[in-house]
């Protein structure tokens, strides 16, 4: 089966040196290539409205090779996109991409379930040799296209194919000629960059080929309530992990506000192409689509703001602000009769939560973007919050932290688990809140932990997802398992293993 | 003799395969204070780790050369030698494990040679052990990515034995483990042949390493735990070799040519006669009798076949795995009657030939759903990821193979030896019997419609999912 190794690279390398060579010098020299160049990259990079490029380069450091932890372009481009549901999501390369990423995030439809399903071209060898990547990609369009009749097509670049020079641009433009269905390539190779950097290449490919492509529908009669103007709005980087923004929508409804598109979460295809018709667009959280939004002012006149729906305070806000952007006094008087009601309403639901959270103390590391709206989140819910990651936050960013958490809020830049656990226990907190990376970092260490990452099982968003928080926090903080792990078994020495040293294996054991 | 159908579709949906990379980084957290650095660009290893971390609820440790915009077009050389440094320097490792990418490949990338220039040029990390390994993610799959490690492993750090020094340790076996084995199994494979008074030396060990449990160590950047590269070094000395996989056949008959130590070969240990092959050996080698404690073990084995026998035989089943898992799961169904109506493999293999069913595919899940389908399976066996699939089926999953995502401890199930099969033949049983469908209800046009009263009278079967649809 297996052909011995020697001989088959020694064969391949001739074709591949050749074809190497042909990719890097069309790479370099043609501007018509398909790989990004490297000054559109840059461009990227350099996205004016995002504030790590005003104050400081922090959130663009290059790769270190032995010391880099984070995801490629490619799968900053998937996690930006695939929650548009109805549309077939085809990556365009070898097994390892679509292999170990396909269903593993967390966000969820309403209707369709087609972007769950895994679409790869599942390069082999031969195609990669021949260079038959292209042909198998345009058949693999008519496949889905056939099997599974998606609103839209989307082929996202990879490493290799990148690499090959596979041009997904042309391949896309030929299929939708041939077939009719509207066929977008994202040209996302991993070794283009960071996850971020794939977010905003993602958000590049929609505003380029998809936003601006059909007029909305009108409101329907049947919504149409007296007294009330529907505006129309978008949100951009939310994505309906575990359903969390259906607690916040129905408020949305409520108001008049009809979301044209979220990009995206719960989105489909045709809500994409409206989005330039929106009065006004809401940042949430992520900076990573900023690019999308700031392109729907320039090129369409459409308003942004950034805001968050964590915590009580801060979904109050980003209501406010819909209604200060939209300069409608009277969706001003409702939205604060909607907050008033809204806050009273958690505030009782949340009083026998905050009795048992008051003042227990949580050391966050969220990576930096999404930390000042947990904090307030926290903060609402009684916590202390003794110490944030600020890696990959701006000096802006820090400001923030410090307003709301005070001026001596400890900030941790260094992400690793010796350097996490270490904090942890200088800051004497009870509980770790991270993304799913560090999950096994804390309880391996034995302290309790709250995930708040993408692939979460839990709805924290808008007043009602406060309690969801509120449970799960109280959950791990209260489980009896604790002291049952930290304590020794009763034959050995009395010493307990403490919960917080942090005792990295000496070198050179075993 | 199953046939053996090709690929014929230009687009896999729903993807049955995990790469050879991460293959090869699963061998190399099977060695102690390892740790593997994927020759490549970052997203391989951080999707790598998210797929090992998510299966075994364990930290994983996996790196990357970080290869970019500039490393990827002008040289990513120096990536691999100064990722090389930093692990070195950082936390001093016993060995460093480096699988190539299909991006590292393609671009040309001769990984022995850098490895001999990290060594010219670092001297002082002479202590760490770097074994270089080519892993293309556009051929085989994760099995075959982890055969090669396992090759690379023994070809990098097994010494020939002194003169008279093949098989010097008489108590000692070495088993060489597929990727199919779960950290449970290697547990109970440990106990197996300690039962014969043998010590094992397992390769990989990822039951110790990945097996899940406390340590007073709180946080460690390398493995904790596994096989020691001094003992891999000495394997020499044992007196045979038990090979466990038909996937680490080269790498077997290197360790044999290396080492001169003879060699027993099974192509998996499901179900009883796989078991009793295993067992005879033992004795064998050992020269001592099967001890008590193992016959009482077959022997509930037997009841269980026996008690179970009403649920499992004809049972038509659906399965979906890497080459060795899938003949080992097919012939051991297969040998408590059921009937393999669907299988698909991801990638090629010669084992495939030995699986009881008319046909083998190559391909996805979604091949699996339409055969099982066709074949009206009653059963599937695969990874979390046909969880799906057999919904819409309306049949149950038993979860095999990586990834298992969506239960606890499917890392630490024991399928080996006969404990293992009988907790799996009731496994098998109760998902039949928890899916039993009645006959269908009939009701006569002479009798009243029940179900304007509210009464349960919709099939079981899930609604067709929207936008699922098929034409
Ligand atoms: S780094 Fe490249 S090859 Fe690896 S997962 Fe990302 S796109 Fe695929």
């Amino acid at each position: 089966m297996r052909q011995d190794p020697a001989g088959r690279f020694r064969l391949f390398r001739t074709v591949k040196d050749l074809s190497f060579w042909h990719a890097a010098c069309d790479y370099l020299c043609k501007p018509t290539r398909t790989a990004m160049k490297a000054a559109e990259i840059a461009e990227l990079q350099n996205e004016p409205a995002c504030v790590h490029n005003k104050k400081e380069k922090s959130g663009c450091v290059k790769a270190k090779p032995g010391a880099t932890a984070g995801g490629c372009a490619f799968d900053g481009a998937q996690i930006a996109l695939l929650p548009i549901a109805d549309v077939a999501h085809i990556v365009h390369g070898p097994a390892a991409c679509a292999g170990s990423s396909w269903d593993n995030r967390g966000a969820r439809s309403s209707g369709p379930m087609l972007y769950r399903v895994g679409m790869t071209t599942d390069l082999t060898e031969q195609d990669v040799i021949m260079g038959r990547g292209e042909a198998r990609l345009f058949h693999a369009i008519k496949q889905a296209i056939d099997d599974y009749a998606p609103a839209a097509v989307f082929l996202y670049a990879t490493c290799v194919t990148a690499l090959i020079g596979d041009d997904l641009e042309a391949v896309a433009a030929a299929a939708s000629k041939r077939w009719g269905t509207p066929v977008v390539s994202v040209d996302c190779a991993g070794f283009y960059g960071t996850k971020n950097l794939g977010n905003r290449i993602a958000g590049e490919a929609m505003f380029r080929q998809v936003v601006g492509s059909r007029e909305p529908d009108p409101v329907p009669e049947s919504a149409q309530r007296p007294g009330i103007t529907v505006h129309d709005v978008n949100l951009i980087g939310e994505y309906n992990i575990a359903g969390e923004f259906w607690q916040v929508a129905p408020l949305f409804d409520e108001l008049g506000l009809r979301i044209l598109c979220t990009l995206s979460g719960d989105a489909r295809f045709r809500e994409v192409q409206t989005m330039h018709r929106a009065e006004a667009s809401m940042v949430v959280c992520a900076k990573a689509l900023l690019n999308v939004a700031r392109k729907l002012e320039e090129g369409y006149g459409v308003p942004f703001f950034e805001g968050s729906f964590y915590g009580i305070s801060d979904t109050s806000q980003a209501f406010r602000d819909f209604a200060r952007l939209l300069d409608d006094a009277d969706l001003a008087a409702r939205t604060e009769r909607m907050i008033e009601r809204e806050e009273m309403k958690i505030r009782a639901a949340l009083a026998p939560w905050t009795a048992r959270l008051e003042g227990r103390r949580a050391l966050l590391y969220t990576g930096g973007v999404k930390s000042w709206s947990v904090v307030s989140a926290l903060q609402d819910l009684g916590m202390t919050v003794v110490a944030t990651g600020t890696k990959k936050s701006t000096e802006e960013d820090k400001q923030r932290i410090r307003e709301i958490m005070g001026e001596d809020a400890r900030m941790i830049t260094d992400g690793s688990p010796g350097a996490l656990l270490q904090a942890f226990k200088d800051t004497r907190a009870d509980l770790l809140i991270a993304g799913g990376r560090n999950l096994y970092t804390a309880l391996k260490a034995r302290i309790p932990f709250l995930d708040i990452n993408q692939e979460r099982e839990f709805a924290y968003a808008g007043y009602r997802g406060m309690l969801e928080l509120a449970r799960q926090l109280a959950l791990t903080l209260e489980a009896p398992v604790w002291a049952k792990v930290r304590a020794p078994a009763p034959w050995s020495a009395p010493q307990s293993i403490c919960a917080s040293a942090t005792t990295v294996r000496a070198a050179g054991h075993g | 003799m199953a046939e053996i159908i090709r690929r014929s579709k230009a687009l896999a949906v729903n993807p049955l395969k995990a790469s050879q990379p991460l293959g090869a980084a699963l061998a190399f957290l099977g060695l102690d204070n390892c740790i593997p650095m994927l020759h490549g660009a970052q997203g391989c290893s951080a999707f790598g780790k998210v797929f090992l971390v998510r299966h075994f609820r364990e930290p994983i440790p996996l790196q990357t050369s970080a290869m970019d915009q500039v490393s990827t077009i002008m040289s990513a050389d120096e990536n691999v030698i100064e990722g090389l440094r930093v692990l070195c320097e950082k936390n001093h490792p016993d060995i460093i494990g480096l699988p190539t990418t299909g991006l590292s490949e393609v671009q040309g990338t001769d990984i022995r040679r850098l490895v001999r220039r990290f060594r010219e040029q670092h001297p002082q990390f002479a202590a760490t052990a770097v074994v270089p390994v080519n892993t293309p993610d556009y051929s085989g799959c994760l099995e075959s990515g982890y055969a090669l490690a396992l090759e690379a492993v023994i070809d990098a750090l097994v010494e020939a034995p002194q003169p008279h020094g093949s098989g010097r340790r008489k108590k000692q076996v070495n088993v060489l483990a597929a990727s199919m084995l779960t950290p449970g199994d290697i547990e109970c494979l440990r106990e197996w042949i300690a039962a014969f008074g043998l010590r094992a030396v397992v390769l990989p060990d990822i039951g110790d390493s990945l097996d899940g449990h406390l340590v007073a160590a709180e946080s460690t950047p390398l493995t904790f735990g596994g096989t020691a590269k001094s003992e891999i070094a000495r394997m020499g000395e044992s007196a045979a070799t038990l090979v466990i996989g038909r996937s680490l056949s080269r790498a077997a008959d290197l360790l044999r040519e290396r080492t001169g130590v003879p060699d027993r070969r099974f192509d998996h240990l499901l179900g009883l006669d796989a078991c009793d092959a295993f067992t005879l050996v033992l004795a064998e080698i050992s020269g001592q009798a099967v001890p008590a404690a193992i016959e009482r073990q077959r022997a509930q084995l037997q009841d269980a076949m026996v008690d179970s026998h009403f649920m499992t035989c004809f049972l038509r089943v659906g399965i979906a795995a890497d080459p060795d898992l899938l003949v080992a799961l097919g012939q051991f169904l297969a040998g408590a009657g059921a009937e393999v109506v669907a299988a698909v493999a991801p990638a090629r293999a010669e084992v495939l030939a030995d699986l009881p069913s008319a046909a083998v595919r190559i391909g996805d899940l979604e091949d699996l759903e339409r055969a099982a389908e066709a074949g009206r399976a009653q059963l599937i066996v695969s990874n979390s990821h046909a969880a799906a699939c057999a919904e819409r089926l309306g049949v149950p999953l038993l979860r095999a193979g990586f990834p298992q995502y969506d239960r606890v401890g499917g890392y630490a199930r024991t399928w080996v030896g006969y404990r293992g099969a009988r907790a799996a033949l009731f496994d098998v049983a109760n998902l039949f019997l928890g899916n039993h469908h009645d006959t269908p209800v009939h009701r006569s046009i002479y009798r009243p419609d029940y179900r304007s009263d509210g009464r349960r009278d919709a099939p079981c079967r899930p609604a067709p999912e929207a936008g699922l649809a098929r034409r």
